[in-house]
């Protein structure tokens, strides 16, 4: 089984945010970046597969020289390859990053590819139906299960208020949720061995944003909200508040 | 300048669901602004009695594309939804209309369908936005990010564009309302066939019949502060007197006392509701991320640095067992007066 696995590099989420001097995107001094949190359910359930069905895993990234570290996380895991997408610009946009992936899918003819449903940083929750309608393959997204079975997957995945069982034919994308499994931790030996795998990188098929960048802002400071201190006694003020102040009741 | 705007209205086992509402007014909103046309489009079947729930929002054209035939001819009942059809759906009829802004929610449908629809229709797509200004005809959109640390203000060249509106933050507005104009279009009259369903739904689990934490206008939320499971009745109490959906903090999600569905977060649920009330929950900024965009936030935790009462608009610093039972009582005597 052929399975490719994208992969992004974003902030911590513990990061204090502060915006750059530009007012159009975040400071990146002091920011720690990490595999994407989806990405790394994603990369699980490709070694898993690969595991149970033989085949490889090849983590790509679309990005600048930086995200070779989201790469490397995965080699970590146990990833067999590594191709970063190249660009030289940090700042692209959805359809750009999902322009680049999908020409990169479609030249490999994979089985199956495996993306987050989100990534962390801009939330765009985009790519994995964005690369399915450029390349033509079945996906699905917020999967919690996945069954390979020959060239047919059962997924299920969470819907509002439950939960939906599908089958797709392969090859297809999908893009996994918190749930899925439990990513392993990378041992020393994968450590190790992971320094000295190649990074293959290509340059970018598309360059261009179509959507644009006007600024970008700290939300507006809450002020001070009303705190009380006296336990059950604040219950009745509490209520009058939400009544007549707040309206919310 | 735009030249129509497609409001997309979601409807959820034959009705509206209230993120419909909010799309419709935003995009009626819109075209006044734009000085341009508008249409709605739902994929359902429906008559011309729940047609009219939307005459509030001026006299609208509303197409409804149904389902029913098509499934009679692709033999299988079962046809109902596949995020490839409904995207096909959409960008058919934005082409039929000659609609270049389409309107949808930023609900689990909304988000799934955004991208694809954009990528069809040769789009620019601005996702889950809080803000909407309109400047010389031009649209400029504000969506969060970095888990809502930070806000972007965004706007495209391009002609077209697809906008979903975080559910709960645009407030419906009505206008003096009129007729609503139903259209039954059958999905052959846009060239969709069974095949186009790619994906096929084998089965719906329906977790609850509760409210989705995602949906819900009022949350009532707990954490670890709650100590055990069995405590969540006490979150379910107050939840089932203000008539708000429960939520949890995922350690009480990872530790199994709440299934993963209530969670709220950045790697749970992103929430708006007008009152979000948090019972032992400490604030993370994992958390914050899912819920601060909420309009009233209410903190109950019995440590006053809990980094949720920096959120919160009320807060009581006390012990969740002895306040819930008292907030639950006085809530119930309100809200019967
Ligand atoms: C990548 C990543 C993603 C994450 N995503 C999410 C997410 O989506 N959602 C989320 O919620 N978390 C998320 N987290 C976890 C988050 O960091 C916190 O660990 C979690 O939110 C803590 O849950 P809690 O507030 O219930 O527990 P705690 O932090 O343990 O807080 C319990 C609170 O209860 C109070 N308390 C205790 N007893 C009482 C009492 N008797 N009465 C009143 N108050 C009491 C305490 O003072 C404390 O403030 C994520 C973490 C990571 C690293
Ligand atoms: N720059 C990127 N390179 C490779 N994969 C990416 C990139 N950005 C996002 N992805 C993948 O797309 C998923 C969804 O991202 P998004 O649509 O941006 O929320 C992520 O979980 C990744 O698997």
């Amino acid at each position: 089984m052929k399975i490719i696995v994208c992969v992004s590099l974003v902030p911590d989420s513990t990061t204090k945010v502060k915006i750059s001097g530009n007012g159009m995107s975040i400071d990146e001094n002091g920011v720690s970046y990490i595999l994407n949190p989806y990405d790394e359910f994603a990369v699980e359930e490709a070694l898993q597969l690969r595991e149970k069905n033989g085949g490889e895993v090849i983590a790509v990234s679309f990005g600048t020289d930086k995200a070779k570290e989201a790469i490397k996380k995965a080699f970590q895991m146990g990833a067999d390859k590594g191709v970063l997408i190249k660009t030289e610009s940090a700042d692209f946009d959805s359809f750009s990053a999902a322009k680049n992936l999908a020409d990169y899918i479609g030249s490999q003819s994979p089985d199956l590819v495996l993306m987050g449903k989100q990534s962390i940083d801009f939330d765009g929750l985009l790519l994995p139906s964005m690369i399915s309608e450029m390349t033509g393959m079945p996906s699905t997204s917020v999967v919690v299960k996945l069954d390979v079975n020959g060239t047919s997957i059962t997924a299920e995945r969470e819907i509002e208020g439950g939960k939906e069982v599908l089958q797709l034919s392969m090859p297809a994308i999908i893009g996994v949720q918190k749930g899925i499994n439990e990513p392993r931790y990378p041992n020393l030996k994968s450590i190790m061995a992971a320094k000295s795998k190649p990074i293959e990188e290509i340059s970018a098929t598309y360059n261009g944003n179509i959507v644009k960048t006007v600024e970008m802002k700290l939300p507006p400071a809450k002020s001070a909200g009303k705190i009380f201190s006296n336990g059950k006694d604040d219950v009745a003020e509490l209520v009058k508040l939400l009544r007549e102040e707040a309206k919310v009741i | 300048m735009p030249n129509k705007i497609l409001a997309f209205a979601e409807l959820k086992e034959g009705n509206f669901k209230n993120s419909a509402f909010e799309v419709v007014s935003e995009a009626s909103k819109l075209s006044r602004e734009c000085a341009c046309g508008m249409t709605v489009l739902t994929i359902g079947d429906i008559n011309q009695e729940q047609a009219d729930k939307l005459a509030h929002y001026g006299p609208l054209k509303l197409t409804a594309v149904g389902l029913n035939d098509l499934n009679s001819k692709g033999g299988s009942a079962d046809l109902k939804y596949s995020p490839t059809s409904f995207a096909k759906v959409i960008s058919k009829f934005a082409e039929k209309e000659n609609a270049d802004v389409i309107v949808m929610s930023a609900t689990a449908l909304g988000k799934e369908l955004s991208g694809r629809v954009a990528v069809s229709t040769g789009s620019a797509v601005f996702n889950d936005c809080i803000s909407l200004q309109v400047s010389d005809g031009k649209i400029t959109a504000s969506r969060p990010v970095y888990a809502g640390k930070s806000i972007v203000t965004i706007n495209t060249d391009s002609p077209k564009i697809v906008i979903t509106i975080r559910p709960n933050v645009f407030k419906p507005v009505k206008t003096d309302g009129g007729n609503v104009e139903l259209t039954v279009l059958s999905p052959d009259e846009l060239g969709i066939t069974a095949s186009d369903f790619g994906v096929v739904v084998k089965e719906v689990v329906v977790s609850s019949e509760k409210l989705d934490v995602a949906e819900a206008d009022r949350i009532v939320s707990g954490g670890r502060g709650l100590k055990a499971p069995e405590n969540f009745s006490l979150v379910e109490d107050l939840a089932a007197a203000i008539g708000a959906a429960t939520g949890a903090s995922r350690a009480v999600v990872d530790a199994g006392w709440r299934p993963h569905s209530e969670q709220v977060g950045q790697t749970g649920k992103t929430v708006s509701p007008s009152l979000y009330i948090a019972c032992g929950i400490s604030g993370a900024i994992q958390h914050l991320a899912g819920m601060s965009s909420s309009k009233c936030i209410v903190a109950i935790n019995k440590d006053k640095d809990a980094p949720i009462f920096q959120v919160a608009n009320y807060g009581i610093v006390g012990d969740v067992f002895e306040i819930l039972p008292a907030l639950t009582d006085e809530m119930k005597r309100v809200v019967s007066q």
